[in-house]
């Protein structure tokens, strides 16, 4: 068992997710760096999709009543063992009685905590991921609190030492550059607006978590005039209440772009000029607020390739820790 | 009205069945979507039917993205031809409407409303020419509503209402969201009524709470064992006013675990109901009393 001394920001437990139940509202969840947090759990002999920790800006302290191996990857968040510094992307032990605590942030935004064994909270709808809007999953449905006791499931506890190389450790560059496909409303918005979209350099909102990440600092974009379609409302961007995909980029009013991530809301009621594609939601989850970012137009065929090229630094992660 | 098909990145397809809300848009996007779950294509993950649109999810490593559009234009024909019944289920949703715990949230956040000198209610009432509070309740509860789309946040319902566009009641959304909304508040925003299932953000005008929980992660709720979520697209609702004391009864009801909503079986013809509309309705409210 892990006892929580103290929480972190907003540290909640999350696995790879819970597909299957955003025709109801209730989005996948899991990891927002999936990578990351792949690499933590094949670090210390877990499954890929094991449940760890993800830690947001700031790290917990955590005591450990039994010995375990433990990989800290993701955000640099340099890791501690009773107050010596562990090297991050590397496996090494805690002993039962240590106390895990973090140093101060350095890059990324977060961290994945994984424990061999995996954090064994219930299974809820195929996942232990957290979803805290809607109270479900996770630990009680929430982030964590000082005094929490988490259970940890049984390991061998081998591997120390075992290390992510380098090339392998997938960060956002500067500024950040997210591959988005156009499509959805795209039609919605002016010719010169598509183009000032791409060419301007957007900064991380402080309004940015794993429902979305809100973007400013661009260009207002102009919309296509129009007779607002019944049950529409009146906005330019208004459109009846519709699906929003995992990535999808909207635009409300035209000012400030926000891109849904793992707790999406699964719709409303502003249009989306396209989608962050699949290979890069796990850089968003370790964008900073103010970080610079710009969009990059994609197409499909770019966008496939992009995916398997992930899926690629993911098998070579798992050759390298065989 | 031209179903329109876009990719939303690589793993998702949205398809505008038309740009504006209609009951025949969102019929077309639920037998477009349950001839996609009859065929089970292998690669889509998930079908989330939407008020006037829907949005298919896939994986693009099962089945290329052009493959799985043509597969799905390809189903547009097989249900067209589909007819537009639909065997659903109505539910009876008690609302204690002008209540104080929307009031006060109202007045909390009234500099973000149009009308800062009024209530929602009110507001709604004088905007859509109807009597007074009592009128907008008669209105509102008078006739029954589709739910056309779940989503936002777990389990929470767009309704959509059974009468001619004329006699529709619009509202436009808060000038600026509010940062609360009390659980179970009835809202609308455009031409839709919403049951919000969690406490949060919102920027619907609330009418009104029910005191039938309609999402219960714990699944201690009486009537959301089986499930959750209570609501799914396509489920039919009709509003029944109550008062204070009937509100606390059943509170007190649903807390105790006695408490179960009544929901009865009924046949839902889109041709019957364009033919005639108060005449389908009080055909579908009167399944309640069976």
């Amino acid at each position: 068992m892990i006892n929580v001394l103290k929480p972190g920001l907003s540290t909640t437990v999350q696995d790879l997710g819970r597909p299957g139940y955003y025709h109801i509202g209730i989005p996948t969840s899991g990891g927002m760096d999936t990578l990351s947090l792949a690499a933590a759990n094949l670090l210390v002999g877990n499954d890929a999709g094991a449940a760890v920790l993800e830690v947001v800006f700031l790290g917990p302290e955590l005591e450990f009543t039994a010995d375990a191996m433990v990989a800290v990857t993701g955000a640099d968040l340099p890791p501690k063992v009773d107050g010596v510094e562990q090297a991050g992307w590397t496996a090494f032990r805690v002993n039962k009685g240590q106390v895990l605590s973090f140093g101060y942030l350095k890059k990324g935004a977060r961290a994945y905590i994984a424990v061999s064994g995996g954090i064994d909270v219930p299974v809820v709808l195929g996942s232990r991921s957290t979803y805290t809007l809607g109270a479900l999953g996770g630990y009680l449905g929430r982030k964590l609190a000082a005094g929490d006791v988490l259970p940890v499931g049984a390991s061998a506890a081998d591997g120390e030492g075992r290390a992510v190389p380098y090339h392998l450790r997938r960060m956002p560059g500067a500024p950040a550059e997210l591959r988005m496909l156009p499509g959805l409303y795209w039609h919605r918005i002016t010719e010169e607006a598509g183009a000032t979209f791409f060419e301007d350099t957007w900064k991380v909102a402080p309004e940015a978590d794993r429902i979305g990440y809100r973007f400013k600092a661009g260009r207002p974009l102009d919309f296509v005039p129009r007779t607002p379609p019944f049950g529409a409302g009146s906005d330019p961007s208004n459109i009846v209440d519709a699906c929003y995909p995992y990535g999808s980029v909207q635009v409300p009013s035209g000012t400030e772009p926000i891109v849904l991530h793992r707790d999406a809301v699964s719709g409303g009621g502003y249009m989306m000029i396209g989608t962050v594609v699949s290979a890069d939601m796990d850089l968003i989850g370790q964008l900073q607020p103010h970080t610079p970012t710009r969009f990059v137009k994609v197409t499909m065929d770019q966008a496939i390739f992009a995916r398997a090229d992930r899926r690629n630094t993911l098998r070579a992660i798992a050759a390298a820790l065989a | 009205m031209t179903t329109r098909y876009t990719f939303g990145g690589d793993e998702h397809i949205f398809v505008e069945c038309s740009d504006e809300m209609s009951l025949d848009a969102f019929f077309r996007g639920m037998s477009i979507t349950n001839a996609l779950r009859d065929a089970q294509i292998k690669g889509v993950t998930e079908i989330c039917p939407a008020n006037a649109s829907f949005q298919v999810r896939f994986d693009p490593d099962v089945i290329a993205p052009d493959e799985m559009m043509r597969q799905l234009q390809a189903l547009e024909a097989v249900a067209q031809a589909a007819p537009s019944t639909l065997n659903t289920r109505i539910i009876e949703v008690p609302v204690y409407y002008n209540d104080p715990w929307t009031h006060e949230t109202g007045q909390r956040f009234r500099e973000r409303h149009q009308d800062p000198t009024s209530t929602d209610i009110e507001y709604t009432a004088r905007i859509n020419n109807l009597d007074g509070i009592e009128g907008f309740i008669k209105a509102h509860s008078g006739a029954p509503w589709f739910v056309s789309m779940v989503g936002f946040v777990a389990g929470l319902p767009f309704l959509y209402q059974m009468v001619d566009r004329d006699r529709q009641i619009q509202s436009p959304k808060y000038l600026r969201p509010r940062t609360d909304t009390p659980r179970l508040t009835v809202g609308h925003g455009g031409c839709f009524a919403c049951i919000y299932s969690v406490r949060g953000a919102g920027g619907y005008q609330m009418f009104g709470i029910t005191p039938m929980p309609i999402y219960d992660p714990n699944q201690t709720t009486s009537y959301l064992r089986d499930f959750m979520c209570l609501f799914k697209p396509g489920d039919i609702v009709k509003w029944k006013p109550i008062g204070r004391e009937e509100y606390d009864h059943t509170v007190a009801e649903v807390d105790a675990g006695r408490w179960q909503p009544r929901i009865a079986p009924v046949t839902f013809s889109l041709e019957e109901f364009r033919k005639d509309i108060d005449g389908t309705n009080a055909r579908v409210m009167e399944a309640l009393n069976d």
